[in-house]
């Protein structure tokens, strides 16, 4: 028996430390997913927006001296806004257009807040130290000791994730949401303001971005291109997932991270390009993804 | 060919000849590269209405192998490129295949997230050279005779190998199967009920581009004589498509001038940093709003005929 746990206490503790990832990636997702139902708009720009919520946190602490719990409601807050903006002046003038010019128009947006980013604070990365409340011992998780803060990150990204699937789809919002979804022009007919719930949607799924920006500020450094390296893998999450499906996403988040983690212990080299073949193998098995409708 | 064409043509081959005597002959050759894997790009968003958004996975194998043939199994120049171009194919047909299983956005994040599995596999895999790359590649002796050192020398191979390429996506275009791809483009729903495999359609023409794409990678690798991480990576991807939509979607000139716009303003503000990001990112925004047509598209309407 205690040979046993001895084999499968790393694949245990690799797995929980890989469900840190994947909070990142079901969080991205989510937002992506929401996005994307709503406005029909792959948001490319969702990574760097997740960078900048890391960027404005360590600007709301360097400048203003507000610290992590201040920037956890005020960066996705200010990111949100500036989500609006872009929607508003941009996005909304491409509706009517073939749905690629959404991504290419959000591929520059995602450009010039990187390249400004980079001007500003170079490519190395911004230290921002983990908050004085999670400075305790690490949580004793049996097989395990997990640092509070991963643990915080986990038990959050849970929450948000159940939060947020509760708001659509139990919710009265969240069923004009779901109706707009499926007919806009008629939901518009019974007098709901869909441009603007468009606009909110987009806010809020950027705030979702910029959260989870400061959520990973203390774990992983604050440099400009954080954030395009974890979109891409969150496309291939969201592909696995399948796009039509928000749990979808949600769970092929945490079950991708937690692959990493397993991968890291028999071939760690494997452990960066394992979730592009598993949506190779997605592909050819089930090409709408796990949980996706044709 | 209309006379519209023929007169572009005309003038393009006219530029290529008589550029190396105004301007630095690397330069252009930067140009005339970047030109080829636009043109192989826009093969598939402007005539099969593929975004694909991971070509840089093909420009970049094209050029790590075409590299790796150069230098470590003493090929000559040509064999090189062509090295460079059957992997970018082999992998064009596989990526392809599972590609065109989905549509629209999704068949451009599938493609962005296979090319970002081969850059993966670049930086770790030991003859990629990692962070170095693969530098110092020899030029060598065309068809083992002519010596290629001379810049100006290697232009004209790497212009005959140009424009060969672009009279053959020409070609391609212009053909009853580039028909097919057109009809598939504006409604592949009918093109399968009037009998063509559309899917069969569609992979070709994704490796006739892959293939392609890793001629001008390899081309370029002999060119600058190093092959990076730089080649295989997302950005390289955008450049393709920023090139193409600047210079015209579905045009036949608009991605040449697209890179001649774009190589030359990265050459100009080179100085200025991480600015050409945020430039490339503002030109992709006030063409995606304002200017969909492109530079060549614009003047298609302003004078009624295709170029």
């Amino acid at each position: 028996m205690t040979e046993f746990w001895y084999d499968l206490e790393p694949f245990l503790q690799q797995g929980t430390l890989g469900l840190v990832n994947g909070a990142f990636y079901a969080l991205l997702a989510l937002g992506l997913a929401v996005i994307f139902g709503m406005l029909n708009v792959i948001n490319f720009a969702h990574g760097a927006q997740f960078m900048l919520g890391a960027v404005v946190a360590w600007m709301l602490l360097t400048y203003a001296g507000i610290g992590y719990w201040g920037a956890l409601i005020l960066s996705p807050l200010i990111v949100g806004l500036l989500g609006v903006a872009i929607e508003r002046t941009m996005i909304a003038r491409l509706y009517k257009l073939d749905h690629l010019y959404g991504l290419l128009l959000t591929f520059g947006l995602a450009l010039i807040i990187e390249g400004v980013v980079r001007n500003q604070y170079g490519v190395s990365g911004l230290p921002y130290g983990v908050p004085q409340a999670f400075r305790m011992p690490p949580v004793d998780l049996g097989y395990m000791l997990m640092p509070a803060y991963r643990f915080w990150i986990v038990v959050v990204s849970i929450t948000v994730c159940l939060a947020t699937w509760y708001a659509i789809e139990k919710t009265k919002i969240g069923s004009y949401l779901r109706a707009a979804v499926e007919r806009p022009q008629l939901v518009q007919a019974f007098g709901v303001n869909v441009p603007l719930m468009m606009t909110a949607t987009y806010g809020a799924g950027v705030a979702l971005a910029a959260f989870a920006g400061v959520l990973a500020a203390p774990i992983y450094s604050v440099h400009p291109a954080m954030g395009a390296n974890f979109i891409i893998i969150v496309f291939a999450v969201v592909v696995i997932g399948g796009m039509g499906s928000i749990m979808g996403s949600v769970v092929a988040g945490y079950m991708l991270g937690m692959v990493e983690g397993f991968v890291r212990v028999w071939w760690p080299e494997a452990s960066a390009t394992v979730v592009f073949v598993i949506m190779a193998i997605v592909l050819l098995l089930r090409p709408a993804g796990l949980f996706g409708r044709k | 060919m209309p006379q519209s064409q023929r007169i572009g043509l005309t003038v393009m081959v006219a530029l290529i000849a008589i550029g190396p005597f105004l301007f630095f002959p690397v330069f252009l050759m930067k140009v005339l590269c970047f030109a080829l894997y636009a043109s192989a790009f826009n093969l598939l968003l402007g005539y099969v209405g593929l975004l694909s958004f991971g070509h840089a996975a093909y420009f970049g194998m094209g050029s790590y192998l075409s590299a790796h043939a150069a230098k470590m199994w003493g090929f000559s120049p040509e064999l090189a490129i062509i090295t460079g171009g059957l992997t970018a194919m082999i992998l064009g047909a596989v990526f392809g295949f599972l590609a065109i299983r989905r549509q629209g956005i999704y068949f451009a994040m599938i493609t962005l997230a296979l090319a970002q599995m081969v850059y993966f596999f670049c930086v770790q895999a030991p003859f990629t050279g990692g962070e170095d790359g693969i530098q110092a590649v020899p030029r060598g002796h065309l068809f083992g005779v002519l010596d290629l050192r001379s810049d100006f020398t290697l232009y004209w191979v790497v212009a005959a190998i140009v424009l060969a390429c672009f009279l053959f996506l020409y070609r391609i275009v212009h053909s009853p199967f580039g028909q097919v791809l057109k009809a598939i483009r504006d409604n592949e729903p009918r093109a399968t009920s009037l009998g063509y495999r559309t899917d069969s359609y569609k992979l070709i023409a994704f490796v006739l581009s892959t293939t392609i794409s890793g001629i001008a990678g390899g081309t370029k690798a002999i060119v600058f004589q190093i092959a990076t991480l730089t080649d295989v990576n997302w950005p390289m991807s955008g450049e393709a498509v920023l090139m193409t939509l600047l210079g015209g979607i579905g045009t036949m000139f608009g991605p040449a001038m697209g890179a001649l716009v774009i190589v030359t303003m990265q050459n100009e503000l080179a100085e200025f940093g991480a600015w050409v990001m945020v430039i490339q990112g503002v030109i992709f925004v006030a063409c995606v709003l304002a200017f969909r047509r492109g530079i060549i598209g614009e003047a298609q309407v302003w004078l009624r005929r295709p170029l």
